[in-house]
This record gives structure tokens, sequence and C-alpha cells, in this order.
């Protein structure tokens, strides 16, 4: 065995991880698949969902924890579809599906576990958004701008731009909008502006063929981020 | 001061000026930490918590000196340690008591623990809701530098360290211990992902220890006394001495600090000197929304850690409100419930989506609205919910229903089944009627009547029409002949 690899049991089979990898992706490497909704393999895992949950250790003394962050352990024994593991799955999709009645996504995933309708209070029936958060980590961690954000708790948490006001941050580049898992951002593109987050962007339109690139503001984030002149991205990828 | 008291935390309180060093030093204060810097290594005094058998009393009970061992032994850059001063339990004002009445006990713990785990800064967290807690703390730290206790090279040794207080703003949730990390971070106050733990990577993602006011208190205690002398205290897995803030419907509320194996019984009734008006005790929740709500039966078991969560509840902070009979156990599980939704972050889904259904059907409950599959979904979602929230927050926040629930689950059924309160307390069930011997006819209920429900003519007994009936109460409340009754 490599000095750097641990083993341990998944759902009674003896697998070995490299050490520092979270149950998730172990699990995954051992074609053992976990639901998830939070995560996402370019973002840093947050554990919000709670979906992805397995239960680790061995009876009596055994607890669930999300699978996303947890490291393997030496000698660990885990299991991905206990009925403990089930029961708290089902309760997160029939929460979920009362918060956000209008995700289609929940329902498909809470249609394959069997919950057809949820016994709780529904919320607002065009409501989508499951705070996963997904875009706040994506404008922070892989655009870099940091545009969005969580506010307020539970009463009222939503995702924001700071005093929920148009973002001077935001380059308009639709990040938050292509990775939402619900389809929760609105997002609209008409005669050259491109509107996200209640602000509106001047789309720049190629030298060459004409065609939209992305918003001005976004080519001027990647004429600081290269140091290059922002003229440098006026033609498109197509007729570079 | 009753026998069964046995102030340690609390011997200060009152009896020094705590804005005062010297007052400190003058019933011995300080002397612990220049006998760990000077007579002790770090490995000593460390040996000294281990074997004091001190646990952490911010909730959890972990050993401190286990904790502190791992983020002694944890690899990192710095290490820091922490004070955890958020203390946002309803009935808690213990922490704020010792951190207003002793400050230079919180400190000199704190340069101890640091100078056993290598730490070289410290950071003290308190609660947005106490600014006299946070001045005097402040205050004592500015003069431990001044006199050498704190700083550069403290009492001459090699050991430097020093303190910042950081003030919260509101949240309850800070008071978590990841979530109070990321407040010191400058970062959303939200709960953080364990593993790691904050003695391998805490804050700034290095080793840091985290204990709360009472705990820090406890230091200069141990090493002064010895280990030995701790250890005696107490029983055999909860040593030393538990202070709690008694309040609620007692004769006699405040500080108690007692020995831990002390019977909640003699808390509430020699040191509590009972319930007002002598009423039957009827329950007891310790620790807050994240406790348990005990029953009578309980009365004798001795606070100390196992007992209490083999009960259901928790001794945790120290929080300990008394409920007569007169209070209603669903308004009492709905009240927590209340709490524990308004100060959930709402990172993880069981708690923030969790929170919000029990208060929910709670609120459906009281209200009348209630039914029997309420009860069996309650406690399917408290399992979830206990098993599944990312922290100590959505995992206790359960507490208070599955315990009433447990505990007086014909006060549920009265509810739902029959739309009673027994403790009639739980307005939209309750029926107010005149007592036509008793009535006078003064009029002064028909006169407070918002809606016009009230019908008589002057000294001549009144009347209620029920279904204009809004069930304020006010009627109850004016009325001097007691002759207004309440049903449910």
């Amino acid at each position: 065995m490599k000095n750097d690899s641990v083993s341990l049991t998944i759902n009674g089979k003896l697998v070995q991880a490299p050490a520092g990898q979270t149950l998730l992706l172990a699990a995954k490497e051992n074609g053992i698949d976990i639901p998830t909704l939070c995560h996402h393999p370019e973002l840093k895992p947050e554990g919000r969902c709670r979906l992805c949950v397995v239960e680790i250790g061995t009876a009596p003394r055994t607890r669930l924890v999300n699978s996303c962050t947890y490291p393997v352990e030496p000698g660990l024994a885990v299991e991905t579809a206990s009925a403990k593991v089930l029961a708290a799955r089902r309760m997160v999709l029939e929460l979920l599906l009362a918060q956000a009645p209008a995700a289609e996504l929940i329902r498909q995933m809470a249609a394959e576990m069997g919950i057809r309708e949820t016994r709780f209070q529904v919320g607002l029936p065009n409501q989508r958004c499951i705070l996963c958060a997904q875009c706040v980590r994506t404008c922070r961690e892989v655009v870099g701008v940091s545009a969005l954000s969580l506010a307020f708790r539970t009463p009222g948490k939503l995702v924001t731009t700071p005093f929920m006001e148009e973002s001077a941050a935001c380059i308009g580049c639709g990040s938050c909008v292509f990775i939402c898992p619900t389809n929760t951002i609105e997002y609209t593109e008409k005669d050259g502006v491109r509107t996200v987050w209640g602000r509106e962007f001047e789309l720049q339109p190629c030298r060459v063929c004409g065609n939209y690139i992305a918003p001005k503001a976004q080519l001027e984030h990647w004429a600081r981020l290269t140091g290059d002149p922002v003229e440098s991205f006026f033609v498109c990828r197509d007729c570079r | 001061m009753s026998k069964i008291e046995f102030p340690l935390v609390t011997r200060h309180l009152g009896a020094i000026d705590p804005e005062s060093l010297t007052a400190y030093a003058a019933v011995g204060g300080y002397d612990s930490l220049k006998r760990a810097l000077t007579e002790m290594t770090p490995e000593a005094v460390l040996e000294a918590v281990d074997q004091s058998g001190l646990r952490g009393r911010g909730g959890g009970g972990f050993p401190t000196g286990r904790k502190w061992r791992f983020c002694r032994e944890a690899p990192g850059e710095a290490k820091f340690v922490v004070c955890n001063g958020s203390e946002g339990d309803p009935g808690a004002f213990l922490d704020r008591a010792v951190m207003e009445g002793d400050p230079h006990a919180i400190v000199e713990g704190m340069a101890i623990g640091a100078y056993a785990i290598g730490a070289g800064r410290g950071f003290i967290y308190v609660g947005h809701e106490y600014p006299l807690a946070a001045a005097r703390l402040r205050q004592a730290i500015a003069q431990a530098k001044e006199q050498g206790f704190l700083g550069e090279k403290i009492l001459g040794t090699a050991f430097s360290f020093d303190i910042q207080v950081r003030r919260g703003a509101g949240a309850y949730v800070c008071g978590e211990e990841t979530a109070l990390l990321n407040f010191i971070q400058g970062n959303i106050g939200e709960p953080r992902n364990r593993p790691p733990y904050p003695p391998q990577q805490g804050l700034w993602g290095q080793p840091t220890i985290i204990n709360n006011v009472e705990t820090w208190a406890n230091v200069p205690v141990i090493i002064a006394r010895g280990a030995p002398w701790f250890a005696a205290i107490g029983t055999e897995h909860s040593k030393g001495t538990k202070v709690f803030s008694l309040a609620g419907t007692v004769k006699q509320p405040g500080l108690v600090e007692v020995p831990m194996g002390t019977p909640l019984r003699q808390i509430i009734y020699d040191l509590g000197g009972g319930l007002k008006k002598d009423r039957a005790f009827k329950a007891v929740i310790t620790s807050g929304p994240g406790g348990g709500v005990l029953p009578k039966q309980f009365l004798d078991i001795p606070v100390e850690f196992e007992s209490f969560q083999e009960a259901g509840g928790n001794l945790g902070s120290g929080s300990m409100v008394v409920m007569d009979e007169s209070c209603c156990m669903v308004d009492v599980a709905r009240y927590f419930l209340k709490f524990s939704f308004d100060e959930s972050c709402g990172k993880c889904t069981p708690c923030r989506e969790g929170t919000k259904q029990l208060l929910e059907i709670l609120t459906q409950i009281t209200q009348g609205h209630g039914a029997e599959e309420h009860l069996t979904l309650m406690e399917e979602l408290c399992a979830t919910m206990a098993s599944a929230s990312l922290c100590g927050l959505g995992q206790s926040a359960v507490n208070p229903v599955l315990t009433t629930l447990k505990y007086f689950r014909e006060e549920y059924e009265a509810h739902v089944r029959e739309k009673r309160c027994p403790a009639r307390v739980c307005r939209p069930l309750l029926k107010y009627t005149i007592d036509p011997e008793t009535c006078t006819g003064c009029l002064v209920c028909l006169r407070e009547c918002q809606v016009g429900a009230i019908t008589g003519e002057f000294e001549e007994p009144q009347e209620i029409d029920q279904e204009l009936c809004v069930k304020c109460g006010m009627c109850h409340a004016v009325c001097k002949f007691d002759a207004v009754k309440v049903e449910s």
C-alpha cells in the first residue's frame, strides 16, 4: 500500500483512496453515486444542502456526515444508502420541495426517491432558489469578482448583491446564471444589452463579424487580468 | 450563603472591584499565571488541566485537557486561544456576570492556556448585548499589559501573549465555535464543516482552542489549588462546579454555583426558594433553545453532563428556566422554535427549512389547526434535523420539541384532538365567559372590549358573544371581581 493512500469500506466493499480525498469522490471513483445539489467539482465544497449525507462508523455508534467535505479515514466504514441515510435524504428533498416548488430539478430528484408531494407548508409558488450558493462561490472562486453574497439568516436568507443594489463589481458574465441548478437567476439579452442582477450591461460586438462577444465590463475585467489593452478582446473567438 | 453553594468561578463576583487589577491581585490573582510560567512547563500545565477532569462549560462538555493537547500537538505556523463570550440563550446571564465581575480571571485563564499550547494571540468574543463586559475586559487587558501579565516576555520569561476583544453583531449563531471563528476572520458568521476541528485548523487555518467564559475562569483555580483538589469536586465524569443562571417562576432567581452532582431539586427549591405563589412545578429547561424540557420525574437527577443527556436534556451553557403549571408545553416548544428559526444562519437545509416547518406546525397546533399526523411528522423531521444538520444549533433545536412530545404528549393530543389548551395559554383555543353570579355589571369589560362582543345593562350580568370574541383576554385582565372565566 502506498503511503498516501488509505483503505476504507464503502457499502461493505474495501476500497483504496488517496489521503485527503472526500468520501463523495472516493465513492464516485468506486462506482457509487451519491446525489448532490450544492456540490460542484470546480468549487470548494461547503456542505450546505446535506443531500450527500452518508452514515459512518459501526453500529451502534454511527452518525451522518456530509460526504462532500468529510475526508477518507483509514478503516472507516461508510454506508451511502442505509435506512438512516435515505430517510434524511428524503426529508431534505421534501423540505426543499416546500421551499422551492418551482424548481424542476428538485421535483425530479424527489420523484426519483418516490416523493410526489411534500407534507410541509409550501412557500411562494414561483420560488426556485435552494440557497446552494453555487452562484456565490462561482462568482468568488472562478470569476474572481465577488459581486454576489448570501445575506441575512434563515427567515430571510437570500443571494443578492451588496445592499441589494446594482453591483459595481459585477461584470455581467452570467456565470452565476449558467451554474444555477434550478434556473433561478433572471437574465435577459435584448438589442445589445444584457440584464442580470438588475444591472444593464452593454454587449461588445465583434469587430469582424459583428456578433456580440460579451459585456464590455467583462472584457475590461479580462484586460485587467491579462494586462492587455481591452481592444485586443474586441474580436470574437470564431474570427480570431 | 447556602451550604449547597460552592463558588469557584463566581467567588470574586461582588467581592472585589472588577475594574482594579490590584484588587484581583490582592485575592491571589495572577499567582496561577506566575506559577505556571515560572514553576511549570507547558506540558505540566496541560497535564494539570487534563488531570483536573475539567470539561468544556459551553455545552459540549468536551474534556478541556484533551482539546488543548490536540491543539498543542497540531502543526501550525501560529496558534490561537479564543474565549467564547457569546451568551444568547434566553435566561442565561452567568457568562455576563463573570465577564463583568471578574474579567481578570478570564484573562489569566487564557494566558495560562496560551502558555500550555504555545499560542501567541488570543481573542475574546463578546456578544453585542454586553457592552459593559466588553469594556471591563478591555480595561482588564490594558491593566494586565501595564503590569506585565500580558504582552512581550511576560514576567521576564520567553512567553509572549496578547488578547484582543471582538464585539459581536448580534447573531446568536456566532456563539457556535466555528461560526465565531468565521466572524473573527471577518467573514459571514456561518458554521464550518468538521473535520477539520478548530484545534487542528481554526482561526486562519491555524490550531485554535475555543473555550467559553466559565471554562477559562476555572483554569486559574485549577493551577492554584491543584488538579487533585479540583477533581475531588463533582461526580465521576463531571468534575468541578457548574454555574447556573436560575430564572423563570422561582422565588429567588439569580446566579448559583454548585458542585457537579447536586440534584436539580436542591437548586430549584433550596437555592431558588421554590416556585412563585407555591405553584406546582411543571418542567425545567436548561440550555435554552437547544435544551430539553425536563418534567418533575427528573427533579432528583444530579446536574452532570451524562444524566442530562440521558434525560433528553442538555446541561449546556447553564441557563435554567423553571416553569410552573401555568405554562403550556406546546407553546413553550413553539417559543423556542421561533427563537431557533430567527437565529438559524440558514446555511444547511435541515436547520433552515426544518426550523421553519417545525415552527409552522407548532403554530398551527397552538392555533387549533393541528392534526394527528403533525405529531409523527414532527418526530420524523426532528430525527433528520438532529442527525443531518451542519452544526449544534440545528442538531439541538429539536430538543424542546422532542422532549415535550415525549414527556407531555397528552398536552399535544389535547390541542390536536380536542382543540383544547389544558394550561389555558393558547388563546385561540380558549373560551371566555362571564359568570352571571359574580358579575356586578360595572361595565368595565364592556368598555374595554375592542370588538363589541360584550353586551348587558348597567348593574346587570354581562354576556360575551362567542362569535364576535377575538380572545384577546382584555375582559379577563380588567375584571376586578374575577367574573370572567377562562375555559379550554
